[in-house]
């Protein structure tokens, strides 16, 4: 117990840098990129960089990182999602440079790709809750009703960033996406069964009293 | 001099004949007039098909190296008849360039069945999807463009058909 204890820790860090990693090292390997513009190649990895964020931030604020407190977890989480939101500028910011009228007909509901909604829903997900976030203190937001917005919100940013992203044929690798998506997912269930099950307790609690 | 006999069961085949051309001219027709006067629908312009179109693409023997075949057929709406000597502009992001350059574009006629062909290199998936845009824009017919999409990005070749309508 005591040999698993001292493995848990850099295990899951290095779990994480791998389910990172591994899907940007592929598509780094990958053959399309020879044929695109340095523009178009950045927007694609912005891309890629920001599923990897949206693993991370469940993981943050679930607790589930070990060697961080729950302080520095959620400052974590806070920067991070600032980071994911220039992540996503940067993405269709340069899809935007490389074929405008793509981008545009994307932005506008009205591409012939099936994953770009997805995309572009995600993306309004992610600039609300960037921007409520750095509201909150000056809006003065109290936890509980902070969580009656980001909590639906951020499932509309993992199902709609999972759907956008595996309906995509691209430089990412299929089998490395998939498995990077899969934890995306199982992540934020991870952290919604538990902050469910805390709340039941609570209201558990309360009643008792 | 002709004997022409007639018993019941001539009456009945002549009569029957009659009747059942009778039948089948009005069956037919009443089936296949409808169908003539709709006819073959026109085909409508796909969605993003005219993303990066440059007017007038030159026509060409093959677009770059080729490598990658093009082809489909050009008819009429209404009655379907092939359409020769039709310009259709093709253009994709490929090996050899982006969508919006220049050498990404090119464009052929169409032979006497109304279909044409054309030698291109090969296209790459942009924007999520292996696609290839394709327009007929010369003004004697409705413009339609079109945005047909390959199966996989491995495939070395595409089609696409237009069914053109009077301008």
């Amino acid at each position: 117990m005591k040999g698993w204890r001292s493995v848990r820790a850099p295990l899951i860090w290095a779990g994480l840098a791998v389910a990172i990693g591994v899907p940007i090292a592929f598509a780094a390997a990958s053959e399309q990129l020879a044929w695109r513009g340095a523009v178009y190649i950045l927007a694609g990895f912005a891309g890629i960089v920001a599923l990897g964020l949206v693993l991370v931030q469940p993981l943050l604020i679930g607790g589930y990182l070990p060697g961080l407190s729950a302080y520095r977890g959620r400052r974590a989480h806070h920067w991070i999602g600032g980071t994911l939101a220039l992540a996503v500028v940067i993405h269709v910011a340069g899809l935007w440079i490389t074929s405008p009228p793509d981008m545009i007909d994307a932005l506008t509901f009205s591409s012939p790709t099936p994953f770009s909604p997805f995309g572009v829903i995600a993306m309004w997900a992610i600039f609300v809750v960037a921007l409520l976030a750095a509201l909150r203190r000056w809006l003065g937001l109290r936890l509980r009703t902070w969580r009656i917005v980001h909590v639906p919100l951020a499932i509309v940013i993992v199902a709609c960033s999972v759907v956008h992203c595996l309906l995509i044929e691209g430089t990412m690798e299929t089998i490395s996406k998939a498995a990077l998506c899969a934890l995306v997912l199982a992540a934020t269930i991870k952290v919604m069964a538990d902050l469910w099950r805390k709340r039941a307790l609570r209201g558990e609690s309360a009643v008792r009293q | 001099m002709t004997i022409v006999v007639l018993s019941r069961r001539n009456l009945l085949v002549a009569g029957g004949a009659v009747l059942a051309t009778g039948i089948l001219t009005t069956g037919v027709s009443g089936l296949l007039l409808p169908a003539r006067a709709d006819g073959l629908a026109p085909t409508e312009s796909m969605t993003g098909g005219a993303n990066n179109y440059r007017k007038g693409a030159a026509i060409v023997d093959r677009i770059g190296k080729g490598g990658f075949w093009m082809s489909g057929t050009v008819r009429r709406a209404g009655d379907g008849a092939p359409l020769a000597g039709q310009r259709i502009q093709i253009w994709a992001h490929t090996v050899e360039g982006q969508e919006h350059e220049p050498q990404s574009h090119g464009a052929t006629l169409t032979d006497k069945d109304g279909a044409f062909r054309l030698e291109m290199p090969q296209i790459i998936p942009i924007f999520g999807q292996p696609h290839g845009h394709l327009a007929y824009d010369s003004g004697e017919f409705k413009t339609v463009f079109l945005r047909p999409i390959m199966r996989s990005a491995k495939e070395t070749s595409l089609e696409a058909h237009f069914v053109l309508q009077p301008a």
